[in-house]
């Protein structure tokens, strides 16, 4: 994103150029030309639009996954009907799933203030980086795993420390919550790090004519320094957003996405992957996450693009 | 992942970290459109070479195997070799991961499979005979039928009546506990569930969680279903259940869940839905519960004295009709693919394998499961080893576990949340919109 703001002011004016200068191609460079853009764009076809199409198509299908085209048996929206009326998991799972996202924005937050404190240069800051990060490293098979030895109902660190009985992963009322609190501990670090290197960048000036004009701590931040991490901004919303839809991995393990821990993608799965797969009804599931991303994400990238490449048109 | 925990069926770990869902059906999208199969041929393609030039092809039968634990994988070693040795066949056998082989059987299936492969009885066998994707060994039968017991043979049985399976071994359900603890306190194995009933209750006022529970993965609360409705309503009832075939508004399978509640207060709850069946057969291990309804693996958390002094006893006798006629065992066998390159070798492997002998190699190296032919040697049988033979040898019936009997689709899509969301809330009211949403889900599965 950082790069895309960079290179957006070189090219209002090379567009002409580049228009001009096309026609005055030799066959060879067209060539190369057409190879360059033909073959990603191949790529990008055969391997994003024609699967997405393919699961939009098998979304109204009935499908073993047995046989060829032909044991496919077309039934129209009938899946989407009844995922929307008999299929118990599905309204849990998008309620989970919109909270999911409303407590990755509260971790996202927690990133931020991080972030902050260790831009200030504290002694040690390098390793309380280090630790922070650590999880980010470590995928959420093993994230669920070690999260698994601290929720534990008889062994966990959690019940044996303090002497509790709480049924962290098991009782459905709160094991969403247990998830997410594992899910935040990756996700603070990979917000830290991403808004650290935003900080390191905003220019030392700013902070300093801020200064020169009296402004305390707080103000800077909220006045001069926030607004000037923008494009980190959108960065850190988008992945937000796209951790929290794609959420499966943490709750796969812990119990396969059931008993609290419905997401629709853990419903995806457990619909597709296995002997007798719901082809057309899994596809069904995805094609309605797909639309949920879709609405996320489009309206911000419109508003964005348009603030930051339409305004600078027109300047 | 242990082998026993492969009654589940329930999907595994391995599929974990897979990105955006849709990807895979995609992919085999893209396969079909290319007029290739991508995923069966890749998966076959990782394992078994080909052999060349198709001279040898007599002699040669492949197998796929999903033996990938570390006992099992070493004992079919063992029994392999003697295979080769008395058959004269080229045995290729290539292994993949338990859990895995479970996930791609479709695909594999449709793919280039070998001519022999591992698998499990019942409806789980039927479905993949009924598609067309294995083939008939009925004239194996003919000739090894007399080692096995009809409820064998039923279990071996497709939906067409003809065998698609040869048995090999297989392990009971049952109530474990520790015969120290029942020694202790003079209890005695509940025949009927009237005794049940009072066992619970005064091991209850003895201090002890009556019944360990577990329910990691969703499957081990199945075991409870199948024994409650084979007691209460039958055998055939339950099967055509599973098939199903009868539904589960039936005020039949209501009063299973009604007998269900009586007893769910006595079970280890706190936690029991996120247990792992590991982490309760300690709790049984360590005298806090007193007794555990699981499959006989579940020795495999106890050794030397605590081994010795764990027992079982059948699920008890509700009505009196069925009695305790009907036994869960899960059956691991194998059979032939659709098209075996090598179809008379196939079968010749399969006559091996149903002697008395390919077990006993197999059984000396894992001792944890029964041999299904009747005629194997068990002298060298352990005693939980004898009482489960026992206990199988006495059944007229023998049932699968709920996702082999049913359709793996209906049971992990459906069944295994809606137990879970029974246990959460037993009440009368709850369970009959549960069974009634069970019913609406089902008829939406098992269509064609």
């Amino acid at each position: 994103m950082a790069m895309l703001e960079k290179a957006a002011p070189a090219g209002g004016t090379p567009t002409r150029r580049r228009g001009r200068s096309l026609r005055s191609l030799t066959r060879r460079d067209r060539l190369v030309l057409a190879l360059m853009v033909g073959v990603p764009s191949a790529l990008h076809l055969a391997f994003v639009w024609v699967p997405a199409l393919g699961s939009i198509a098998l979304s109204f299908s009935r499908w073993e996954g047995i046989g060829g085209f032909s044991s496919i048996q077309w039934i129209k929206t009938l899946n989407y009907k009844q995922i929307f009326t008999i299929y118990p998991p599905f309204w849990p799972a998008v309620r989970h799933n919109l909270e999911w996202m409303g407590f990755l924005f509260l971790a996202t937050g927690v990133g931020l203030f991080l972030a902050v404190q260790l831009d200030k240069r504290l002694r040690g800051s390098r390793i309380y980086q280090s630790v922070i990060f650590m999880p980010v490293m470590l995928s959420f098979a093993i994230v669920g795993f070690i999260w698994h030895l601290v929720y534990s109902y008889d062994f966990g660190l959690i019940n044996n420390l303090f002497h509790t009985h709480v049924d962290w992963l098991g009782d459905s009322r709160i094991n969403l919550w247990s998830a997410l609190v594992a899910a935040s501990w990756r996700h603070v670090g990979y917000i830290m790090i991403i808004y650290l290197a935003g900080l390191k960048a905003v220019d030392a000036s700013l902070r300093e004519a801020a200064a020169i004009d009296g402004a305390n701590e707080w103000q800077t931040f909220t006045r001069v320094v926030f607004p000037a991490l923008k494009p980190i901004n959108v960065v850190v919303l988008v992945i937000t957003v796209i951790e929290a839809l794609r959420a499966f991995d943490l709750v796969y393990v812990i119990n396969k996405g059931t008993n609290g821990l419905e997401l629709i993608s853990a419903l995806v799965v457990s619909n597709i992957v296995g002997e007798a797969s719901r082809i057309g009804y899994g596809s069904a599931l995805a094609v309605i996450l797909l639309v949920v991303s879709l609405v996320f994400i489009i309206p911000y990238l419109v508003a964005y693009f348009r603030a930051n490449f339409g305004a600078r048109g027109a300047r | 992942m242990p082998r026993s925990s492969s009654p589940s069926g329930s999907p595994a770990p391995s599929a974990v970290g897979m990105p955006l869902l849709s990807r895979r059906d995609m992919l085999k999208m893209v396969g079909v459109t290319a007029g290739a199969v991508t995923l069966p041929e890749l998966l076959a393609a990782c394992g078994s070479k080909k052999s060349g030039g198709g001279g040898t092809a007599s002699k040669t039968v492949t197998i796929g195997s999903n033996a990938s634990d570390a006992a099992p994988k070493a004992a079919y070693q063992q029994v392999f070799a003697k295979a080769k040795a008395s058959t004269g066949l080229d045995l290729q056998v290539n292994t993949v991961d338990h859990n895995t082989f479970q996930q791609q059987i479709n695909s594999y299936l449709q793919g280039t499979p070998q001519d022999v492969f591992f698998w499990f009885a019942g409806y789980r066998m039927q479905f993949f005979a009924a598609k067309g994707l294995a083939t008939s060994i009925s004239d194996v039968w003919d000739k090894i039928g007399s080692s096995y017991t009809p409820a064998l043979k039923a279990a071996s049985t497709g939906q067409d009546g003809k065998q698609y399976f040869v048995p090999f071994y297989y392990y009971p359900w049952a109530v474990f506990y520790r015969k120290s603890v029942f020694a202790k306190h003079g209890y005695q194995p509940a025949k009927t569930w009237d005794d049940y009933l009072a066992l619970l209750k005064q091991q209850k006022k003895d201090g002890y969680v009556p019944l360990a529970m577990a329910d990691d993965g969703g499957w081990p609360v199945q075991g409870t279903f199948d024994y409650l409705n084979m007691r209460i309503n039958g055998y055939q009832f339950h099967v055509d259940l599973m098939a199903g075939k009868q539904a589960w508004t039936d005020p039949k399978v209501m009063d299973v869940f009604n007998h269900w509640a009586q007893i769910l207060p006595y079970h280890d709850l706190q936690g029991g839905l996120a247990r792992k069946w590991e982490e309760a057969a300690i709790t049984l291990k360590n005298k806090k519960t007193a007794m555990f309804l699981l499959g006989s693996f579940v020795a495999q958390q106890f050794s030397g004295a605590d081994l010795a002094d764990l027992d079982f006893f059948a699920f008890p006798q509700i009505n009196a009709q069925f009695a305790q006629d009907s036994v869960e065992a899960p059956i691991d066998g194998f059979m032939v693919s659709r098209k075996p390159k090598n179809l008379a070798g196939a079968k010749t492997l399969l006559e091996y394998m149903a002697s008395p002998e390919a077990i006993a190699t197999y059984l000396k190296s894992d001792p944890t499961n029964i041999a299904a032919n009747t005629q194997a040697d068990t002298s060298n049988y352990n005693a939980l080893q004898k009482k489960s033979l026992e206990l199988i040898g006495s059944a007229q019936h023998i049932s699968q576990f709920m996702d082999r009997d049913s359709r793996p689709d209906f049971v992990s899509t459906v069944m295994i949340p809606s137990l879970q969301s029974f246990i959460k809330n037993p009440t009368p009211s709850a369970t009959s919109s549960l069974l009634s949403s069970i019913e609406k889900q089902k008829q939406a599965i098992f269509v064609g």
